[in-house]
């Protein structure tokens, strides 16, 4: 039934296109590069058929098969240890096992490759100590394809552990206890029960970890792999050719979505696998010397490695080349990227609130399918997106300037692209997902009966939105700015392509100081992000120890 | 004497369904109206029409004499001096209990506010409870705050939106009287919606049984019990059998159990085949009754027994009986009619 009152006609008429002009437009770039499956195929696409695309296809294939083992190995085990054992440190676990999400990939690749290749401190500490030459051992390569999992898995296996952690926890105890009486014991209860009752959340956690790894762009170039999103820069700078990479974007967007359909699939079925409401707190199996121990090493390597480890190095370099790294023109790169962030954020919540409001108010079709399709765009890659703001952009540009020679003689330039307004296009598209999802679950906790209880209680609408949402929007809110601001800091590939002229961000300047081999000097730019990015891992970790439902 | 409520001949939908077909209500002040039904059968959506939460295709609605809702006008809701209870409670979670409370009680002095706070929580029962947030309280406890907040501003009429249909059965009825003797002690007038009979017998002077959006019928409990004007009512309030019946005067129908003699004339000419409402009450269990009938289903229900019996025609009665007269299924035992109100409906 609907909660609105009659008079809202003329809002209506005005919100509900409203609400479908925002979705188009933010649609569009992935629209665009959507309908490049359909482009007919020219000589440079042929070059790519035939010499590069089984490359990309072959590595992108490696890289999420071996990101899902990964993630999968530690985020499940770190998740099931630290919702049902108890051992030293459990508690300290089960929050900092998500630190390592406040490194973007790239950054933890960069410090890795600067600890453990040749020259780095660890290859030149075996050499000092045993005497051996540069042939005399073998030492793995960092930038490697197993490299570049390993990097991966180390920052991305928390989303796996996230959402296996709280299917576990929501897992009602009875039916844990009730396999135990039908004779299972507590390991064959986890592998015949627990582990398939959360099945559909762990594979929901998956999907966005591999969505994340067909996202990155800094890693796959510092490494120098062929995958898709590197395959994108080089065909279209390097060969100058926007239609094909277009189209090699078509083929990444195809990969996302059938990860996207999994993920939205799995969360559909998680919702079935709620087998009762009551809860009990969860058996907690005490661990004792070596299994206690065990159970320590398996939550502290994990931590370590994802984040104490790279955080410590960069923390040194930072020290070291602070003095000359920390100039005006690193204010300047620090102001630029709080500044960009800080819009983006504001910008995003008021578009997630107005998208958000309008489908309260006008619960139609056209505004849910228009919303649904608004939030696809998180899983697109800053790279697909970049070329899906370029291409309308760019022909818009020449359309204007057209008409202006044709019709007064002078040049209009470029208005659009290699402008800001291309920049905060394309952040738009990619994490007004972010604010609505947060916006959304957040006012699904205020009941429409409370809007109508409030109207009855002599409230007008307006003072409703001020005496019950505001204050209970004002959390979320609050949280919704919090995380696009730190993506948007974090965000690498659609800056790189899209910003102005001169314009840099931290996160460009460490990608281009690192490309340049200067690792150490792109501590600071790095560590700056790594900091931000720590606001939103803490907001988590305190919602996870509060998780638990009636306790 | 005016009424505190009119609902006049209101149509009323959504889009181009047609909800409500020309429901017309009246309470007078300090009474209590209950909208009974089953489930889409309209009756939330009277409640919400009378909120302004609906606007009203026809008809039209007056709340202390004033108009409210027409065709062409609605009022908006918080200008109506309305108070409801919601199926949830809707209690704002971010507000202490007595911040609840006060919620409505704006451009009150301070100190009055705070007065009548107090006054409410004590009407409820729970000034202890002032400083608790409405997710430390149970069900029951929050089902009387959301009514304490509801009447604080003391609203022309109180509406409630199926208030009990959280609870538990066993509390159900309880609530019931206990709203009922608040209402009554803080003189409201007050129109409640619910599907379950008991909580209307428990609550209401008037109730209107409704269906398919429009009412079947008004009147006490006592009334749609024994009176019911259609075949809807008498199936939907109270249980009971209908047995085909011969006119044989203009008060008196034969059946399979004997004549039953009515009060007021009936409808049909003498001769006719009719349709008449048997209720359990009405069949006695009497082992010197010439009648008999074999038991098929049994139920005890502490003070009685339900039977269902049949009879050698093949009809099947019900018939309470105290629970002293405990026989087993199969068993024949004697009965005979003692019908105080003779309810009769015409074939066609």
């Amino acid at each position: 039934m609907k909660s609105v009152s009659a008079n809202q006609s003329l809002l209506s008429g005005l919100w509900k296109p409203g609400v479908l002009l925002v979705a188009c437009l933010f649609s569009l770039p992935i629209f665009t590069v959507a309908s490049f499956v359909l482009h007919p195929a020219n000589d440079v696409w042929q070059h790519l058929l035939d010499n590069l695309l089984g490359e990309y296809l072959l590595n992108s294939a490696l890289l999420m098969i071996g990101v899902a083992v990964g993630t999968l190995v530690i985020g499940v085990g770190c998740a099931w240890l630290t919702s049902v054992c108890l051992f030293p440190g459990k508690k300290l676990f089960s929050w900092a096992l998500l630190l390592p999400l406040a490194f973007p990939a790239y950054i933890i690749a960069y410090t890795y490759t600067g600890m453990f290749d040749f020259a780095g401190p660890v290859q030149s500490w075996i050499r000092a100590s045993t005497g051996w030459g540069a042939h005399d051992y073998y030492f793995p390569e960092v930038r490697s394809l197993g490299g570049a999992v390993t990097m991966f898995s180390l920052v991305l296996y928390p989303y796996v552990y996230l959402l296996a952690r709280a299917a576990f926890l929501e897992q009602s105890i009875c039916v844990l206890e009730v396999s135990r009486t039908l004779g299972c014991s507590v390991w064959s209860s986890f592998y015949r029960v627990a582990l398939p009752l959360a099945r559909p959340a762990i594979v929901a956690g998956l999907s966005l970890a591999l969505m994340e790894t067909l996202a990155d762009y800094g890693t796959v170039a510092y490494f120098g792999l062929g995958v898709f999103t590197t395959g994108i820069f080089r065909t279209w700078f390097g060969l100058g050719d926007g239609a094909a990479a277009a189209k090699l974007a078509a083929i990444l967007l195809a990969f996302v979505f059938t990860l996207i359909v999994i993920e939205r699939w799995s969360r559909r079925r998680a919702r079935y696998h709620h087998a009762t409401y009551r809860y009990r707190s969860l058996p907690q199996y005490r661990l004792r010397g070596w299994r206690a121990f065990f159970a320590f090493c398996a939550c502290f390597v994990p931590l370590a490695l994802g984040f104490l480890l790279p955080a410590w190095q960069l923390a040194l370099w930072a020290l070291e080349t602070y003095d000359y790294m920390v100039d005006a023109s690193f204010l300047q790169l620090t102001l630029n990227s709080l500044e960009l962030a800080t819009s983006a954020a504001l910008l995003a919540v008021l578009l997630a609130l107005f998208m958000v409001y309008g489908k309260r108010l006008f619960d139609s079709k056209t505004v849910n399918a228009s919303i649904r399709i608004v939030a696809t765009g998180y899983a697109v890659p800053g790279t697909v997106i970049a070329v899906g703001v370029i291409i309308p952009f760019a022909w818009f540009d020449n359309s204007i300037d057209t008409l202006m020679r044709e019709h007064y003689g002078f040049s209009s330039g470029l208005l659009l692209s290699g402008s800001l307004i291309a920049v905060m296009f394309a952040y738009m598209v990619r994490f007004l997902a972010v604010s609505i999802q947060a916006v959304e679950s957040g006012l699904s906790n205020i009941k429409p009966s409370m809007d109508d209880a409030a109207r009855s209680l002599a409230h007008a609408p307006g003072q409703v939105l001020m005496r019950v949402h505001l204050p209970l929007m004002k959390g979320t809110v609050l949280t919704a700015l919090l995380i696009v601001f730190v993506d948007v800091m974090k965000e690498l590939p659609a800056t790189l392509i899209l910003r102005p002229f001169n314009f840099n961000t931290l996160a460009v300047r460490a990608f281009e100081l690192a490309s340049d081999e200067r690792l150490a000097d792109s501590s600071t730019a790095a560590l700056m992000i790594v900091a931000v990015g720590l606001g939103p891992v803490i907001l988590l970790s305190r919602s996870i120890t509060a998780s638990r439902a009636g306790s | 004497m005016t009424s505190q409520l009119d609902v006049e001949n209101i149509d009323c939908g959504y889009d181009d369904l047609q909800v409500l077909n020309q429901v017309s209500i009246s309470l007078q002040p300090g009474h209590i109206g209950c909208m009974l039904g089953p489930s889409g059968c309209g009756k939330t959506t009277v409640l919400r029409a009378i909120a302004g939460f609906e606007p009203i295709w026809r008809g039209r609605i007056l709340i202390d004499g004033i108009e409210v809702s027409s065709a062409k006008t609605c009022l908006v809701p918080e200008k109506r001096n309305i108070g409801m209870v919601f199926q949830d409670f809707a209690l704002f979670p971010h507000l202490k209990v007595e911040d609840n409370v006060r919620f409505g009680l704006r451009g009150m002095e301070r100190k009055q506010q705070r007065a009548r706070v107090h006054e409410m929580l004590a009407i409820v029962g729970m000034p202890a409870y002032a400083q608790a947030y409405p997710h430390q309280l149970s069900g029951g406890q929050q089902q009387r705050i959301a009514l304490a907040r509801a009447l604080a501003p003391r609203p022309g009429v109180l509406l409630l939106d199926e208030p009990f249909s959280n609870m538990d059965a066993e509390m159900r009825e309880q609530l019931a009287r206990e709203v009922r003797s608040i209402l009554n002690q803080e003189n409201s007038t007050a129109i409640l919606v619910t599907h379950d009979q008991n909580e209307a017998f428990a609550m209401a002077d008037q109730i209107c049984v409704m269906n398919e959006g429009s009412i079947q019928q008004q009147g006490s409990g006592y009334d749609l019990y024994h009176e019911p004007a259609n075949r809807f009512v008498a199936d939907f309030i109270g249980q009971g059998v209908i047995l085909p019946a011969t006119v044989e005067s203009e008060t008196t129908v034969r059946t399979d159990l004997g004549i039953i003699h009515g009060s007021a004339p009936l409808s049909d000419a003498p001769g006719a085949t009719v349709d008449v409402l048997i209720r359990p009450d009405d069949v006695v269990h009497d082992d010197n009754a010439s009648e008999s009938a074999i038991v098929v289903e049994k139920a005890f229900r502490g003070a009685d027994f339900l039977y269902h019996l049949r009879m050698d025609s093949g009809i099947e009665v019900m018939c309470l009986a105290p629970s002293h007269h405990n026989h087993k299924i199969n068993e024949r035992i004697g009965i005979r009619l003692n019908v105080d109100h003779l309810v009769t409906f015409s074939r066609s």
